[in-house]
């Protein structure tokens, strides 16, 4: 960020006159802004997107009255949901009740503090800033348990209790492949872990080896758990606990959970696309889009960088967003006991084997090989791809609604 | 280092400590000493050493704390559960007990020659510096702890086993 800053400044007279902190601190507090309107905005969208591709994987319609399409449907719920009394049960115990969203509000953003945007749309480019995003997170696990316990209510104490048992359990698989994708970088910074891939898709490290690419699903799987999106959404299983740990929560409040939920599930596509999928990496793009616009200034030029990396990301880590909700609509929940068998019977042993597996291979193989193995990967890749669209065209040409329904005629 | 802000965080380090052993509720207690890791994190930042300020947080706040509330929650203690019977006489003794400490700690804080900390070298406390450290100069504590652990994952396994069997 500080990079960008120090451009600005250089470029604008007015900005010079003051106090170099001054500025620097007025820009962090707009980016950061920019941040919370992007969640805001983020999680009504991907609430609606969310309903309307659940309506479309159960053949049924989903919500298309508010606005066009029903695109301002979560405005709508969002209104309605200010607008309801802020009820905070009688034994519940009234400061940890009100104090819990706050702990999950406050964790979910300084998450973001180190998701780096581009290559210098970044809050803070830690040393340490994989490692940070894991310790944050405690934050939202500590709020979650709070809001159960202090409801004072069999459900959330439930939901409570599910979600810590989940988190800390799954930390360890994510945190095992985190280690190995920070092996394989040989950095901890975010950054850092961007820059040592590359644009090209036989550049980004989930195609480097067969390990980093075995490696993904138990990323994966560990940060939806966390997340508690399903099929591990034990926390708020409604079929089993009403809405587990947030039940006797409304009015602002439950917004707030709501909004976590939301940022959380753009986390989980960030930080995937982070560690595995290059990142903002754009190779000749933004000089493409430069030369195209015809930039001179540096600092137009800049921005058109940044903003061209932007895009980038944005697009890998919504695509990893929507499978995420596809996932959600496909599979079925699994039960206590499953979910715990997943991660200590399994991910935890294939995460210490690639690890362990991935040493030897970076000692022993040379480099040749491992250019040709990418390449290779990165076929498969292109397969697994082909075929998963292939599976989607398919379910969209034959199970399509049979309902004729025109909403403007 | 900032002694404004070396201050602030150790001001809420000692007093959240503080308040959570005058808690009667452990849920209270246990989200103070929460709150004091994070302060102490604080204060490791300040030092420069980031890299253990996170692992603070992530160790003990993350996940020793929640398998202590885990733990709480669990045992699931009522109101009167956590009255205690009034006992004036041990009352008496930590008051005594209490107070000799706390005097002979101003006594010998006041004895101490004020000290400026020492500029902090470039690269100190990065990940690589300490990673560097723990493999050369202390591997064999290091390696060592490891060991230790390994032992204490084993035991906790085992006695986990155990109940299954009977």
């Amino acid at each position: 960020m500080q990079p960008f800053i120090d451009q600005i400044i250089s470029e604008c007279e007015i900005l010079q006159g003051l106090p170099l902190w001054f500025s620097y601190l007025i820009f962090q507090l707009i980016f950061c802004g920019i941040i919370f309107v992007f969640v805001a905005v983020f999680a009504m969208l991907a609430g609606y997107a969310e309903r309307r591709v659940a309506g479309r994987i159960q053949s049924r319609i989903g919500p298309n009255r508010v606005g066009p399409q029903g695109i301002l449907q979560s405005l709508a719920d969002g209104i309605k949901v200010f607008l309801k009394e802020d009820i905070i049960p009688t034994h519940a115990d009234h400061i940890l009740f009100r104090l819990a969203p706050y702990f999950i509000f406050i964790g979910m953003f300084l998450s973001f503090v180190a998701i780096p945007f581009s290559s210098q749309w970044v809050i803070a480019d830690l040393d340490i800033g994989i490692f940070y995003l894991l310790a944050v997170e405690s934050l939202v696990v500590i709020g979650i348990v709070m809001s159960g316990w202090a409801s004072n209510n069999k459900w959330s104490l439930l939901g409570g209790m599910r979600s810590a048992a989940q988190i800390v359990s799954y930390e360890v698989p994510v945190a095992l492949t985190i280690l190995l994708v920070v092996m394989y970088s040989g950095t901890m910074s975010i950054q850092g872990i961007i820059m040592a891939q590359g644009a090209a898709p036989w550049n980004w490290n989930i195609f480097q080896t067969p390990f980093l690419f075995v490696a993904f699903f138990p990323l994966f799987m560990g940060s939806l758990a966390e997340g508690n999106r399903m099929p591990f959404d034990m926390p708020e299983a409604e079929s089993e606990l009403v809405s587990g740990y947030n039940t006797e929560y409304s009015g602002f409040r439950f917004v707030i959970f709501f909004f976590a939920e939301f940022s959380n599930l753009y986390l989980i596509g960030a930080l995937a696309t982070v560690l595995f999928f290059g990142g903002w990496q754009a190779g000749p793009l933004p000089d493409f889009v430069n030369g195209l616009l015809g930039i001179e200034t540096p600092l137009s030029a800049a921005i058109v960088k940044n903003l061209v990396e932007l895009c980038v990301f944005m697009f890998k880590s919504l695509c990893l967003v929507f499978i995420v909700i596809q996932l959600r609509w496909t599979l079925p929940r699994v039960r206590v006991d499953q979910l715990m068998n997943i991660c200590w019977k399994y991910l935890v042993p294939v995460a210490f084997f690639n690890l362990v597996v991935m040493g030897i291979w970076m000692v022993v193989v040379p480099e040749y090989v491992t250019d040709i193995v990418a390449l290779c990967m990165t076929a498969c890749g292109v397969l697994l791809l082909g075929y998963f669209f292939y599976r989607v065209a398919w379910q969209l040409k034959n199970t399509k609604a049979r309902l004729r329904f025109n909403p403007l005629s | 280092m900032n002694p404004y802000f070396f201050y602030a965080f150790a001001t809420i380090t000692v007093l959240m400590v503080v308040l959570m052993i005058l808690q009667k509720n452990p849920i209270t207690g246990a989200m103070c000493l929460i709150v004091s890791f994070f302060s102490l994190a604080g204060l490791y930042v300040l030092l420069e050493a980031h890299f253990i300020a996170v692992l603070q947080i992530l160790v003990y706040a993350g996940a020793i704390m929640v398998l202590f509330i885990f733990v709480i929650m669990f045992l699931n203690l009522k109101k009167e559960d956590l009255k205690t019977g009034r006992r004036p006489f041990y009352q008496f003794a930590a008051l005594i007990a209490s107070g000799a400490l706390v005097t002979f700690l101003v006594v010998q804080y006041t004895k101490i020659p004020p000290v400026s900390f020492p500029e902090s070298v470039a690269g100190f406390g990065t990940v690589e510096a300490i990673g560097s450290l723990m493999f050369s100069k202390y591997v064999i504590a290091f390696e060592v702890i490891g060991l230790l652990l390994l032992v204490g994952i084993i035991g906790a396994v085992l006695l986990g086993k155990k109940e299954n069997h009977d």
